[in-house]
């Protein structure tokens, strides 16, 4: 379990990072906190001669609240969202999802840039920054460009980000109203079999927006629309809960892996995106 | 591939070695600073037993380059206690019987260690929360946990009789 040798390099700035990832091109990857690349490393399944570790990056740090948005650098980590307590506040899904994510050591590691930018169909932050409409920054050697998460993923581990850009930072408008992560796993420290994020808002008995989206329910996260649409405008009914699980069950494209076969990948889903619905109706 | 000057503070003490940037932590530690203490378990961050404390955060040093460690202050389950001057929580794990063969152990206690830091008085639920990203596979975490929260009792009370 010792992965290929490599050059390693400490930049402290978004610059000095890029500088470095052009000159190297695709034998060049970037570090956040490791607990994705290095078990790639160790597999020799991530094959790169250049480490660029962004850990001294201070630009890529902190988490910034504005009267409407909230603005997270790229290298926050899990355990750092969890213990902000105005995050916690103005975006309390983000607090339920990384509780939820991997064990307490990997999230003193873990960051959301690392989380959102792999790529990995079993991360939980891509689905719930497609939930909450996030923007993101990158940075490349031809300036800066925004990409939103609903478009950013392609397929697995293949996303909108260019070889030699890095993601920055994640920006987002404060969600309003009810809302849930809900993920069913086989044990602390595994991917989610299914998971769902869902933010709900209600005036005057009637859903006034809605969204969904799902996490490792196919190759890439899923924002669900069509279950969108049956909830926006709705009473929220028992039976438009009904019919926005259906959709958004529908929505999914689970493969068979080592956590069972589609059907029942389908089954876990659907129970865990109507308990997610439930909930975010109820805190609505 | 060039060996790097890797600088650390382990232990309360300066250290200095020479290591390929892709050498692990836990290698560094235990085959070329003979620090013994972190186990090596599953050596793909799921088991907990190479557990450290690094810059005040609970890491599984087998996935951590030593290249990364580089400056960083580290404290392993040596830095805790020794055999003539136990810590409260090794004192505990041996009272209660939160180990049975022990390799798990000085994981359990480091990331122990930095859960009663950030929480000195944790609930159960808090406590179990807290460890899960350890593994023992011969308690069945029962007496871990009571050594745990025997330890918090403990400090706290300590803390008390001191003020």
């Amino acid at each position: 379990m010792i992965p290929a040798a490599f050059e390693y390099h400490r930049p402290d700035t978004i610059d000095g990072a890029i500088k470095i990832i052009s000159e190297h091109g695709d034998e060049a990857r970037v570090i956040a906190g490791g607990h994705s690349l290095i078990p790639m490393m160790k597999l020799r399944m991530a094959d790169l001669s250049h480490l660029v570790d962004l850990q001294e990056i201070s630009e890529l740090k902190g988490i910034i609240l504005e009267c409407q948005s909230v603005t997270i650098g790229a290298m926050t980590t899990q355990h750092e969202l969890i213990t902000h307590e105005e995050l916690a506040k103005v975006a309390p899904i983000i607090n339920e999802a990384a509780l939820q994510i991997a064990d307490p050591q990997v999230r003193y590691m873990g960051t959301i840039g690392g989380n959102v930018a792999n790529g990995d169909p079993g991360n939980d932050m891509p689905g719930l920054m497609q939930c909450l409409d996030a923007d993101y920054i990158l940075v490349g050697p031809n300036g800066t460009r925004t990409v939103k998460a609903r478009d950013f993923y392609e397929a697995a581990y293949f996303t909108a980000r260019e070889e030699e850009e890095i993601l920055t930072s994640i920006t987002f408008n404060s969600p309003v109203g009810g809302y849930a992560y809900e993920k069913q796993k086989r044990k602390i420290g595994d991917y989610a079999t299914a998971a769902a994020g869902v933010l709900i808002t209600k005036e005057g008995g009637k859903c006034t927006h809605a969204s969904i989206a799902l996490t490792n329910l196919a190759d890439t996260p899923i924002y669900c629309e069509e279950a969108v649409a049956i909830l926006t405008g709705s009473d929220l009914s028992a039976d438009v809960v009904e019919a926005a699980t259906v959709a958004a069950v529908n929505a999914s494209d689970p493969g068979e892996d080592n956590r069972g076969p589609i059907e029942f990948k389908k089954h876990a889903a659907k129970i865990v995106i109507r308990r997610a619905i439930e909930r975010a109706i109820e805190r609505a | 591939m060039s060996k790097m000057h890797i600088k650390m503070k382990v232990n309360g003490e300066e250290v200095e070695t020479l290591a390929e940037p892709r050498e692990l932590l836990i290698h560094v530690l235990r085959e070329r600073l003979d620090i013994t203490g972190p186990h090596i378990g599953c050596e793909t961050s799921h088991c907990g037993a190479c557990t450290i404390d690094m810059d005040g955060k609970s890491v599984k040093s087998c996935t951590v380059f030593a290249a990364q460690a580089n400056g960083k202050d580290i404290t392993t389950i040596e830095g805790l206690g020794d055999p003539d001057n136990l810590h409260i929580l090794q004192e505990m794990f041996k009272e209660h019987h939160g180990l049975q063969c022990g390799f798990c152990t000085p994981g359990m206690i480091t990331r122990a260690h930095r859960l009663l830091q950030e929480n000195p008085n944790p609930t159960e639920d808090e406590v179990r929360f807290g460890m899960a990203g350890n593994i023992c596979r011969c308690t069945g975490y029962q007496n871990i946990v009571k050594s745990i929260l025997a330890a918090a009792n403990e400090m706290n009370a300590a803390k008390e009789a001191a003020q």
